[in-house]
């Protein structure tokens, strides 16, 4: 039995009268790769950015290696950096160049000397085939570039697990295929992940967890080939056909 | 044209006979709008930074107040010095201070009055534009920085700041450019500046036409001259519009170049010009 990295119990999350998360419970064990999938507004991206609390959970608890993170005296950036995040839209340092954007993290927050911040973030920008474009700044990459040095930079800082928000939403077709196959070379070596994502083959063929949300609470999870194959609920049926019939 | 030709001529030989404090002047006029840019700029950043100091209702209350406070003080700061001239400013320091405290406390230094006041104000200033110019940087910016671990002091520092001070260029250099111009207004306290040396020279020689003449060719040289050099200064930052492809030894160099069409790199900018007319006095 793997150790859990995350336990989340009971999370809610409102917005002034808006309630976006309900009574949410799911746990992230070491080497699970989950997939999030549901429709616009069911609270996917909410509940994955409540997990490194960019957003402030109304109510509820995560356990992170059973520590409480709302606990006083929990270092929230030491736990950033120990779960990383990858944006719909990149999010890289406009100001420094694609090997800095992979470095300053490891520089300024694990405190890692120039020599070994460097060595490592060309690393995996050669993992994700970034490495000739190291001198680069983002404005000058494309998209798909742009994701490819954003996981990078992620993976820069050696996280225990990351958080993937709709990492292709703002892509074309080509460019999530280099995407998706960045990210799939890391479920092979066995990164732990949770992905937000409308890539249903994705999800299917990849992750070992799905989870469907619906209207801000969990509708239904388990296996891929449970959920895809045979769900149960009618609400994952009836979202699952609209993807699949087209 | 007679008039025009009597000027040139008068000019000439006002000239001739000043120019060295008229150089002076300019001297003093130039280091004092530079160096008052720059401490201005410093106070404008670090207003920015403590005013950007993110504060939730969860926070413990003694934070909360803290926070509070320093806004209301940057505020106060802030609205005090925009909303009176600079001229009864520099009059309240130099001549108010030692007024109130019985001479315990007084500029001995007219410089250090005039580098003061003008300091103090282009901070009040800056402290807008800078919050316009972190208020300019997408938010997905300072989410990448906290995602990977940063505080909000190396987000601000590492991240922001950086960016900001790119897009209020064009306002750091609307700043200094009313600054050498409004320097001027330093001969209150008896500061010699350019503007100075012309009541200087024109009382002493009734040559006042053609004294003014020449403060305005070389207030109009200094702003030129300024502006050019801002521009420069701006494509600078931008860098290079190309950028060096490694090969595939990551560190061995350049295995060509690869050249982009110069881009949309300063979006932000144009919502920027909020205080560009507010300032004239």
């Amino acid at each position: 039995m793997n150790e859990s990295i995350l336990e989340v119990s009971h999370l809610g999350k409102t917005f002034g009268e808006n309630v976006v998360l309900r009574d949410i419970d799911f746990s992230v064990r070491t080497g699970d790769v989950t997939s999030i999938i549901g429709a616009s507004g069911s609270g996917k991206s909410t509940l994955l950015r409540c997990t490194n609390l960019l957003e402030i959970p109304t109510s509820g608890q995560i356990l992170y290696h059973g520590t409480d993170i709302s606990s006083k005296g929990f270092s929230i950036p030491a736990y950033r950096a120990k779960v990383g995040m990858v944006f719909q839209s990149f999010n890289l340092f406009a100001n420094l160049t694609v090997l800095e954007n992979c470095m300053i993290g490891q520089r300024k927050v694990l405190h890692r000397d120039r020599i070994t911040a460097e060595k490592t973030a060309k690393e995996y920008l050669d993992k994700v085939g970034m490495a000739p474009y190291i001198n680069a700044k983002p404005r000058q990459i494309s998209g798909g570039q742009k994701q490819r040095v954003a996981i990078a930079r992620a993976l820069s800082m050696e996280p225990e697990a990351l958080l993937f928000d709709e990492p292709t939403s703002a892509l074309d077709p080509q460019m999530v295929g280099e995407v998706l196959d960045v990210i799939k070379t890391l479920v092979r070596d066995g990164l732990t992940m949770i992905v937000v994502t409308h890539e249903m083959a994705f999800a299917r063929d990849v992750s070992n967890r799905v989870v469907f949300m619906k209207d801000g609470v969990i509708c239904e999870e388990g296996p891929p080939g449970q959920i895809f194959g045979n769900p149960e609920k009618q609400e994952t049926q009836e979202f699952l056909s609209r993807f699949f019939d087209r | 044209m007679d008039k025009l030709a009597e000027l040139g001529s008068d000019v000439a030989r006002l000239w001739a006979g000043n120019y060295a404090a008229y150089l002076n002047g300019m001297w003093s006029t130039i280091s004092l709008a530079v160096i008052c840019t720059l401490v201005g700029c410093l106070i404008g950043f670090l207003c920015g930074i403590l005013q950007t100091i993110p504060c939730a209702k969860t926070d413990n209350i003694i934070k909360r107040f803290l926070v509070g406070l320093l806004r209301v003080l940057i505020r106060i700061y802030v609205e005090v010095f925009r909303g009176t001239p600079m001229i009864l400013q520099a009059v309240f320091i130099f001549y108010g201070l030692p007024y109130f405290s019985n001479n315990g406390l007084r500029f001995d230094s007219v410089w250090l009055a005039a580098f003061t006041v003008v300091s103090i104000n282009t901070g009040a200033y800056m402290a807008e534009s800078v919050r316009g110019g972190i208020l300019s940087i997408d938010p997905g910016q300072t989410e990448g920085a906290k995602a990977i671990g940063m505080t909000h002091f190396q987000t601000m520092l590492y991240v922001i700041l950086p960016q900001a001070l790119r897009n209020i260029m064009p306002q750091i250099g609307n700043n200094f450019i009313i600054n050498l111009k409004d320097t001027a207004i330093m001969f209150i306290i008896g500061f010699t500046e350019f503007f100075a040396v012309h009541k200087a020279v024109a009382g002493r020689t009734f040559m006042y036409f053609p004294s003014a003449t020449i403060e305005m060719i070389g207030y109009l040289l200094m702003t030129l001259v300024s502006s050019f050099l801002l521009r420069w200064w701006e494509k600078k930052m931008d860098g290079s519009d190309s950028f060096d492809l490694a090969t595939s030894d990551t560190l061995a160099h350049t295995s060509g170049m690869v050249r982009f069409r110069k881009g949309k790199n300063v979006s932000g900018i144009g919502n920027l010009n909020l205080d560009k007319n507010e300032r004239g006095r």
